[in-house]
């Protein structure tokens, strides 16, 4: 849903009863996903209504911490959390095929139509990276080009950004690049809306709001430009692709490969990991097997492993393989980077391990040595 | 193709790993229907003779009895499976290794002299070689379905050895220790349970035993940082896997 013709470009202000409007228009014909307050953090489930959404409250992250708290009146004052949208264009488990009787079928195409509701600059840049991943290659997902086609994107620029956020490093956010069918920025308690695609400025057409004037748009720009000087993390991306690369030996590896627990929360909470394993579910009292992809890791024994071992036996190799592909390799077999800069490693990390501290600390001490 | 004669054994346990089995309802029934049950004293009343195909053990090895028991039953089986966290790793049972055992007997029972027990209760895997272990305390009623399939069809069980913390993140939950500082076992636990506890907001106590590759250390130490004492974390690594030796040596640097 994401062409970049726009029906109509001029931006518009929504109350919060118009945005109800826009959500009962999107749950029309599809499923509205959107953020909510679920056991202490905010996820992405189903939404009805903008009451359903976690308003004022805004989330503390650091290295291995996220602490929600109150603080002001914003709908989207929180930054990213554990969930993305990843869980529904390319969800945990997926079933690809179902054999018995001889025959092998395979799995009818994906048919959920979503629309997400508040995907953040740092989220649709993720979006593209999973893109190029499932739909450019030779192997396309089917089933993620079907989810992914249905698709209908309301991204919010940020406002605030969090502990652990470092998408101007990135250039990724805070606010929402093309490739969206409406940008929602928050202004006091209306929210600025721009169409980005033909549906996009249909749907907006078709529910109450006013015209913008020169103070919405730059109360806008000053709310993004705040988030802009509340990045909690930075990066130095220059030359960062080389410079790990060619130093897989460096002893920045073994320090954090002491800390490293092997549990792959980090990349599970990557919105742009995109790696699976199959298995094979098998009927107790017939031949009938279905065969199933699942979210896999880098950071396990068995994704590494050939006849007699694991090619990464641990810590060390793994995370390196890790880091070296989100920051370095992703280039070569992508053309982007693999990491968007949107914190959830850091921050879900149990014991706080940051991508962002150790490409600093590789890079200080080949300054220091003058490489 | 003759159905696969199955025996199912209990040693020193509390037989909920064997209680798992018979929770399998219908399943069940799809089992008996290719597997001729032919020893399980919790639900049939045959009698223990001949060969197995299929050995399934609970429980771990604490008597001199049980001690020779485990060889007979080797001698007699194909392949000889673990059903659970005493036959694997000793059990809660084992957190009498290395204490007094004399001292317990006079303290709890009445008549010590009628009790004939070893210093240690220990893995079946200590003993005789074992084909495959299943973990948990008890065992999780999928991964059994899935061990017996499995062994059904001739091929290895899945039953991955990562993280607890990958079944947390592809359940969905939310993690217990970053949004709550909550002491978890997750990241160095085996996953199997479909990471139960943090799905109830508690911590995981590491019922299916350590993880491949656990840096326990590194865990505890995270743990110390969140706010738990020396001793907090020695319990928490002493419960049903207290002799896994990534637990034990861990909790005994928090004695
Ligand atoms: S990384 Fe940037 S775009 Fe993402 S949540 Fe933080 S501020 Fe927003
Ligand atoms: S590597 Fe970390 S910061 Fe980068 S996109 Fe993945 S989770 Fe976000
Ligand atoms: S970092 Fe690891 S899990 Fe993520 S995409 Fe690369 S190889 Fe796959
Ligand atoms: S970097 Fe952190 S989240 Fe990733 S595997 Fe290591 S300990 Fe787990
Ligand atoms: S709650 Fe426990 S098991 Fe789940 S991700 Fe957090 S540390 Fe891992």
């Amino acid at each position: 849903m994401t062409a970049t013709a726009t029906k109509d470009v001029t931006p518009v202000v929504l109350s919060h009863a118009g945005l109800d409007a826009l959500i009962a228009a999107l749950a029309v014909d599809r499923q509205v996903i959107g953020p909510v307050r679920r056991d202490g953090a905010v996820v992405y489930e189903p939404v009805s209504s903008v009451a359903d959404l976690p308003r004022g409250w805004v989330d503390d992250q650091a290295g291995g911490t996220y602490r929600m708290r109150r603080e002001g009146d914003r709908l989207f004052g929180y930054t990213v959390g554990p969930s993305s949208w990843k869980r529904f264009l390319h969800p945990p488990k997926q079933v690809l095929w179902r054999a018995g009787d001889g025959a092998i079928t395979p799995e009818p195409i994906a048919k959920e139509r979503f629309a997400f509701l508040g995907v953040r600059g740092c989220e649709l840049a993720a979006i593209a990276v999973q893109d190029k991943v499932f739909l450019d290659g030779p192997y396309r997902d089917p089933h993620y080009a079907a989810r992914r086609a249905a698709a209908f994107i309301v991204a919010v620029n940020c406002t605030r950004a969090g502990g652990t956020c470092f998408c101007v490093s990135m250039e990724t956010g805070p606010k929402a690049a093309p490739g969206y069918d409406i940008a929602l920025t928050e202004i006091g308690g209306e929210l600025l809306a721009e169409a980005g695609s033909d549906a996009g400025g249909m749907i907006l057409s078709a529910v109450p709001t006013r015209p913008a004037t020169q103070a919405d748009l730059d109360a806008a720009a000053a709310g993004i430009a705040g988030a802009e000087a509340q990045m909690g993390r930075a990066i130095n991306t220059e030359g960062l692709a080389d410079l790990l690369t060619d130093n897989p030996d460096h002893p920045r590896w073994d320090v954090v490969a002491d800390r490293c627990l092997n549990c792959a929360n980090c990349t599970m909470v990557c919105p742009t990991c995109f790696c699976t394993t199959v298995d094979e579910v098998s009927a107790l009292d017939s031949d009938a097997t279905t065969r199933e992809s699942r979210w896999a890791s880098c950071f396990t024994t068995e994704f590494s492993y050939v006849h007699g071992g694991a090619v990464r036996p641990g810590a060390k190799s793994r995370y390196r393989q890790w880091m070296t592909h989100k920051l370095g390799s992703w280039w070569d077999q992508f053309d982007m980077s693999g990491c968007t800069g949107c914190g959830r490693c850091v921050t879900w990390c149990p014991v706080g391990i940051d991508i962002t501290e150790e490409a600093a600390a590789i890079r200080s001490d080949l300054e220091a040595e003058g490489g | 193709m003759s159905k696969p004669r199955l025996g199912v054994f209990k040693f020193s346990s509390c037989d909920g790993c064997q209680l798992s089995l018979l929770d399998c309802e219908d399943e069940l029934l799809a089992v008996a229907g290719v597997i001729d049950i032919a020893y399980f004293p919790e639900a049939t009343r045959a009698d223990d003779v001949g060969h197995y195909d299929i050995a399934f053990i609970e429980g771990s090895v604490t008597t001199p009895h049980e001690a020779e028991m485990i060889q007979d039953i080797r001698a007699r089986s194909t392949a000889l499976i673990t059903l659970g966290a005493c036959a694997t790793s000793g059990g809660i049972q084992a957190l009498k290794n290395g204490a007094d055992t004399a001292a317990f007997i006079d303290a709890v029972y009445a008549h010590p002299e009628y009790i004939d027990t070893l210093d240690t209760a220990t893995p079946i895997s200590d003993h005789v070689t074992v084909d495959f272990e299943l973990r948990g305390c008890p065992i999780s009623k999928h991964q059994l379905i899935e061990l017996v399939a499995a062994t059904l069809v001739g091929r290895t069980p899945q039953t991955p050895a990562h993280a607890t913390c990958i079944d947390c993140k592809l359940a969905g939950h939310v993690c217990v220790m970053v949004t709550q500082g909550t002491p978890c076992l997750g990241p160095v636990t085996h996953a199997g349970c479909g990471a139960l506890c943090p799905g109830y907001a508690r911590g995981c106590y590491g019922c299916f035993g350590p993880k491949e590759t656990a840096n326990t250390a590194s865990l505890t130490a995270q743990l110390a940082v969140n706010g738990a004492d020396r001793r907090q974390i020695h319990r928490l690594l002493q419960t049903f896997n207290a002799n896994a030796p990534e637990f034990r040596q861990e909790a005994e640097n928090h004695d």
